[in-house]
């Protein structure tokens, strides 16, 4: 049994740790949040050079390797900073679709574009009916010659608005919630028929609304079978999952490491509010929380890699319970920083947020219950 | 033992009811409903209407202007308001700082403030907290020296709740010098906001709404006879009326329609298969939020029932503010949960009245996520629910220390 990372991974997480303290301070990723992309394009420039944009992807598609336990480090710090640059959204998702459904040519086309940082994808799958079932998909794509028409509304679709280009989900065949008949496609955000609503999520990550509405897209622009793509997407997704619990347990390490320090200093009564055993044993709640929470991280992190990608149980496991952890740690961070922790000043406060929507990204806790026990 | 409504306050009920139905504005009861933000003029309007009825300050004495209602009348009026949807009356000048007043002002300052308070012309605000004087209220650090018939007054509150819109806050002020103990140093003070000196600089919530304040006090002169009652007894004025101050503490009826509204939604929400109403996980955490209040309620009618035998409240009335706010947050959870990923949208505009375009996601997903955020206060102000456990812990339990 070996529960730590490789040399090489090591030198991963010391990298994207380094850039988190010096260019990603809670002052600088509010410039960035709040700026008009949601994110920083030399940020994601950095990204390219440094090679993280690589780490979702096998040797052969121009990647590092691509096991998920690689995804861990980056992750993990980057929930730490919490870093809005859309490495899961365009890196892991999409570009994880594309490598994973795409011919030699689409790959050959894209890949090398999105490494180098030149290009945003998105994946726009979760519709307004949906919530989380990834097989409630009602976005049409109907022949026409050797095109399609694609017809429908794509929910808080992530990276959305920076995307220039999209992998969208859409039913060739079959009705709502067939597990047959769902396609992907690659579609150009310029085409004829495509709307966008940008917005800025509460976390601070952009995402958007899309419509389709008569988009045309080529045969040429499908990516893999047609109506054979649910595997892929759900084998897809519980790879973004696993990397958002990543993020969530650095996360919930940054909220209970900076309780700590704040309860070490904040004095009321003329004592550090630390020495209170009532909040004491909150704390070590929450460091129990934290360590749970882990654990379920590499359980299902090393059960993917050993199974070929492809362990739905081991990631709703540990989804739920990462949930779970991640509600309880936001909150108790919250507050015992008292009237401080409800505040948009505190970076506690956004960490809280981001803990919230990790709840919810690809399936709430109670879905990947649902999950585990069917 | 009798919890029924008699016929009387089955009547009482409907007058109540005809009376909401015809007063309440529907653009303020849409507002409401909805969970968007109340202007202060909406705020303003409505407790005009009430004054005007005669209804504006439930808990007063009949000789200042109050309902003479008894204990089962507030609760019915509280809860035919909630449902009808009627905006909460704000807590400051009615509940915080009348009691104070007319409890322990003189004749003049009964005169002068409570006219206003009760015909809401004056918006009040509540100056206690400070930033280094939270659940330790009584380490509070604004001085108020006396110079003549002035008080200079220096210092800083914070977390004063909508002081932008405040024309007078009443303070805990120090006016004894290190060598007085605590309590004995402080007395309450009631402050123009137009005084020179003052500056009032705003803090936003982590919903995105400057809900709060820092008021700052640079040598603030306040005439002496804006002291209520005696020097340095302000402490024990304050406290007197925390703890009989519990109408309305537990929120239940708040509580209760939105638990309503979060099965309502529950019903309409799915994904291709079951509602959410019907997946048994979400429906269980329903049921075992509903019977939480349920249980909560009979103990604040418990509560109630005491004090109208003339019992004043004792502090197990702690119970009602941890499990009010505790089972208010279980519902804001619900609603987090129905919203699903239409809860991520941070787009605040849409949810002011002037807002024209579209929404994203169906109703107002969004707010319920915006709600969630900013009720994770509702733990940690009025005494932190970690403080109201020690009160248990001492002042019920016997657990000294
Ligand atoms: C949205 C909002 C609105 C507010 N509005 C007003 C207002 O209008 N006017 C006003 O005067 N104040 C207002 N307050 C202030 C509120 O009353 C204080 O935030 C509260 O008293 C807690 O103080 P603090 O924030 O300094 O936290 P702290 O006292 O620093 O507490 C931090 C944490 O330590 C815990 N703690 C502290 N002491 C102990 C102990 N002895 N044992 C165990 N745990 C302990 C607390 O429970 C909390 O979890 C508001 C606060 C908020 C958040």
């Amino acid at each position: 049994m070996d529960f730590n990372y490789s040399e090489e991974q090591q030198m991963l997480a010391d990298s994207v740790r380094r850039f988190v303290q010096q260019d990603y301070d809670f002052d600088s990723r509010r410039q960035v949040v709040d700026g008009e992309d949601f994110f920083s394009r030399a940020h994601w420039q950095t990204f390219a050079e440094l090679g993280w944009l690589m780490v979702p992807f096998a040797e052969e598609d121009g990647g590092l390797g691509g096991n998920a336990v690689d995804l861990l480090p980056v992750m993990e710090e980057f929930g730490k900073g919490m870093v809005v640059e859309p490495f899961l959204p365009c890196a892991v998702l999409a570009g994880g679709l594309l490598a994973e459904c795409g011919s030699d040519t689409q790959k050959a086309e894209l890949l090398p574009a999105l490494v180098e940082g030149r290009l945003q994808l998105a994946f726009a799958f979760a519709e307004p009916q949906g919530r989380f079932n990834l097989a409630d998909i009602d976005c049409r794509a109907t022949r026409d010659g050797d095109h399609y028409r694609l017809n429908g509304h794509k929910s808080v679709v992530l990276n959305g608005g920076a995307a220039e280009q999209l992998v969208v989900a859409a039913r060739t065949g079959g009705d709502r919630c067939d597990r047959e008949g769902i396609s992907l496609f690659l579609v150009d955000v310029e085409s004829e028929g495509v709307t966008r609503r940008r917005y800025k999520n509460v976390d601070g990550h952009g995402a958007a609304d899309i419509w389709l509405r008569d988009v045309r897209v080529a045969e040429a622009a499908r990516l893999g079978e047609e109506g054979k793509a649910l595997p892929a997407i759900e084998k897809m997704i519980d790879r973004a999952t696993l990397a958002v619990c990543a993020e969530a347990v650095g996360a919930m390490d940054s909220a209970l490491e900076k309780t700590l320090e704040y309860t070490r200093t904040r004095k009321q009564f003329g004592r550090p509010i630390a020495s209170f055993q009532a909040l004491q044993h909150r704390m070590a709640e929450m460091f129990i929380e934290c360590e749970q929470a882990r654990s379920m991280l590499l359980m299902a992190a090393t059960q993917l890699d050993a199974n070929g990608g492809v362990a739905p149980r081991a990631v709703s496991a540990a989804k739920s319970r990462i949930g779970r952890a991640a509600r309880a740690v936001g909150q108790e961070a919250v507050q015992l920083h008292g009237g401080i922790g409800v505040t948009d000043e505190l970076d506690v406060a956004h960490l809280f947020k981001r803990l919230t929507a990790v709840q919810y990204l690809f399936g709430s806790t109670n879905f990947h219950t649902a999950r585990f026990m069917h | 033992m009798e919890t029924s409504f008699n016929e009387g306050e089955l009547a009482f009920r409907d007058q109540v009811r005809a009376f909401l139905h015809d007063a309440l504005p529907a653009d303020i009861q849409r507002k409401t409903l909805r969970g968007l933000h109340l202007e202060k003029e909406d705020y303003v309007r409505w407790q005009k209407i009430l004054y005007r009825q005669g209804w504006a300050a439930v808990n007063w004495p009949v000789e200042y202007g109050g309902t003479g209602w008894n204990a089962t009348q507030k609760a019915i009026w509280a809860d035919e308001c909630a449902r009808a949807g009627a905006p909460e009356v704000l807590p400051f000048g009615m509940k915080m700082v009348a009691p104070v007043i007319y409890s322990y002002g003189s004749e003049e300052q009964k005169q002068r403030f409570l006219p206003d308070i009760l015909a809401s012309n004056v918006w009040w605000c509540q100056g206690y907290s400070e930033p280094n004087a939270g659940s330790d209220l009584a380490s509070l650090k604004t001085t108020a020296v006396r110079d003549g018939d002035h008080y200079i007054v220096n210092g800083t509150k914070t977390w004063t709740t909508l002081a932008q819109f405040a024309d007078w806050i009443f303070c805990l002020v120090r006016t004894g010098g290190p060598e007085v103990k605590n309590q004995q140093a402080i007395s309450f003070l009631l402050v123009d906001m137009k005084s020179p000196g003052i500056t009032v600089s705003p803090i936003h919530t982590l919903d995105g709404y400057p809900e709060v304040n820092e008021v700052h006090f640079n040598n603030v002169r306040v005439p002496v006879e804006n002291r209520i009652g005696e020097e340095g007894r302000g402490w024990t004025y304050a406290k007197v009326l925390l703890t009989h101050e519990r109408t309305g503490i537990a929120r239940v009826p708040q509580t209760r329609r939105r638990l309503e509204a979060a099965r309502e939604l529950a019903a309409e929400t799915g994904d291709g298969g079951p509602t959410l109403l019907e997946n048994p996980a979400f429906a269980q955490k329903l049921a075992e939020t509903e019977i939480e209040l349920l249980a909560l309620e009979y103990t604040e009618l418990r509560t109630l029932a005491a004090v109208s035998t003339g019992q004043a409240p004792g502090p197990e009335s702690s119970i009602l503010k941890i499990k009010g706010t505790e089972v208010a947050q279980q519902v804001d959870e619900l609603h987090v949960e129905i919203a699903g990923y239409y809860g991520m949208p941070f787009v605040p505009e849409q949810f002011s009245d002037g807002f024209d375009g579209e929404h994203i996601g169906p109703g107002d997903a969004a707010a319920s996520w915006l709600r969630y955020f900013n009720n994770r206060k509702a733990s940690i102000y009025g005494g932190s629910n970690e403080i109201q456990k020690n009160i248990i812990c001492k002042a019920v339990l016997g657990l000294g220390g």
